[in-house]
């Protein structure tokens, strides 16, 4: 950070320390929600779900091979397989801001092309373990799966719609020799490997199983009864594996990474929270922004309603998750679910200092017509969501 | 000898950089240790993945934090 910025940030904070008025019954009550919010996180969202989430994401890092994925982005691999691959591998490549951009560039300039590099950038953050099982959990399944899915979809006809309108620019790309990650040597099989993820994976499930509702029969009632033994279980199977199939070098490695994607994140998410808290408030519960002004802008299923909404995930910045608890505080005070959708389909991959770094890399054309394609794909995934779910 | 780090400014790629220096410290090797951070020029290295590590022209590590004493065995040659 300049220093210039942070006396402008220190100016900033000083002149709301001195002119809002603290002691106004809207501003209370505000400030009230935020940390309300943060609490319901707290209590209900952080242990079961976030930190066992924290823990997969962690190993994904660690124990997935990243070079067994990157090489089909080569610029001989079939396209095919560069579009499937580039769609989905969002999962296991996108949990650190370290690798996005620059395999970005990497695949557009040296690898697969204009194509499987815009899919890869799209599909990423909106695909990450960590951003659909928090959009899962806080906003309903229905909307973390619609997520994951047309987030997959859009990748591949983003991509597409890209190498189809630039192909000529793409066949005079410079080749050049790739440098892939290089490949660890593992003592473990892949069924092994498999496993042990499917056994956090497991865990995380069990570990924030929602109560069924009153009186209702069958499974759930039985599952949700076991949850913590089940739980249990599956943690002393969790130790076992790790005590047998893994060198004490990477269970350190693990909890390394691990540990810094919490330091990453929970602080933004924490803010993001109380953001959203502080303008929104929790559902049912009024804050800064009156509930009316949210209905008139992004209320119902209209095509201005998913249009506005996809507008503006675009343009704003949400930093990691940060997504989840604006569009909680949003959806309470009103918005539509169609909006809903076209907001986190459009917001996570798109912001203008985002825009700014593409457009670096590709070119201002390109850059707006990729941010064209995403805006236009989003408010029709939002209507058509809307129109479903009602 | 000319080093370079590529990477855009995330934690790997600061404890990267720290680990060169550290290497150019303890073998007492007349180095430049410079960052890249700019995405472009990453990717006319041709790395898929960061942190990188660039030792005269030549690509050490990519993807990686290097151990510092592995750095040392690059800084030999």
């Amino acid at each position: 950070m300049k220093e210039r910025t942070k006396l402008l940030l220190i100016v900033l904070t000083f002149q709301a320390c001195y002119y809002v008025p603290w002691d106004h019954a809207t501003i209370r009550q505000s400030g009230l929600e935020a940390f309300m919010m943060l609490q319901e996180y707290a209590r209900e969202h952080v242990l079961t779900c976030l930190v066992p989430a924290f823990f997969i994401a962690g190993a994904i890092a660690v124990f997935v091979s990243q070079a067994a994925v990157l090489k089909y982005f080569g610029a001989t691999t079939k396209k095919i397989l560069s579009y499937s691959v580039a769609s989905v591998s969002g999962t296991i490549l996108a949990v650190c801001s370290c690798t996005v951009l620059p395999l970005f560039a990497g695949i557009y300039t040296r690898g697969a092309g204009i194509g499987p590099a815009t899919a890869f950038l799209y599909s990423g953050p909106a695909i990450n373990v960590l951003a659909i099982v928090l959009t899962a959990r806080i906003l309903g399944w229905q909307l973390g799966l619609a997520r994951a899915v047309c987030a997959v979809f859009f990748a591949v006809i983003t991509g597409l719609l890209m190498a189809i309108i630039f192909r000529k620019d793409d066949a005079s790309r410079t080749a050049g020799e790739m440098y892939l990650p290089d490949e660890e040597k593992k003592g473990r099989s892949l069924l092994q490997d498999a496993l042990y993820m499917l056994t956090m994976v497991l865990i995380l499930i069990f570990a924030s199983f929602a109560g069924p509702p009153v009186g209702s029969t069958g499974l759930w009632p039985v599952i949700f009864a076991a949850k913590w033994y089940l739980t249990i279980a599956l943690l002393i199977v969790l130790a076992v594996m790790l005590n047998s199939w893994f060198t004490k070098d990477e269970q350190v490695a693990w909890v390394q990474s691990t540990w810094s994607f919490m330091k990453q994140i929970f602080p933004l998410l924490a803010a993001g929270v109380l953001a959203a808290g502080f303008m929104l408030g929790r559902p049912g519960y009024p804050a800064l922004i009156p509930d009316h002004y949210i209905q008139g802008l992004v209320g119902g299923n209209s095509l201005g309603a998913n249009f506005f909404a996809s507008v503006a995930g675009a343009l704003m910045y949400f930093a990691t998750l940060t997504e989840v608890p604006i569009l909680q505080g949003l959806i309470g005070a009103g918005m539509g679910k169609g909006p809903a959708l076209s907001l986190l389909l459009a917001g996570p991959a798109l912001s203008i200092p985002n825009m700014l770094v593409i457009g670096g890399v590709m070119g201002v054309k390109k850059t707006a017509t990729f941010c064209v394609i995403i805006v236009t794909l989003s408010t029709t995934a939002g209507m058509s969501y809307g129109w479903i779910a009602g | 000898m000319e080093i370079k780090v590529l990477g855009p400014g995330c934690p790997r790629c600061q404890r990267t950089e720290q680990a060169v220096k550290d290497a150019v410290a303890e073998a007492g090797v007349d180095a430049t240790v410079e960052k890249v951070a700019d995405v472009m020029e990453i990717a006319k290295y041709g790395v898929f993945g960061t942190p990188a590590v660039v030792v005269e022209g030549e690509i050490k590590s990519v993807g990686k934090i290097p151990l510092v004493e592995e750095v040392k065995k690059w800084l030999q040659k």
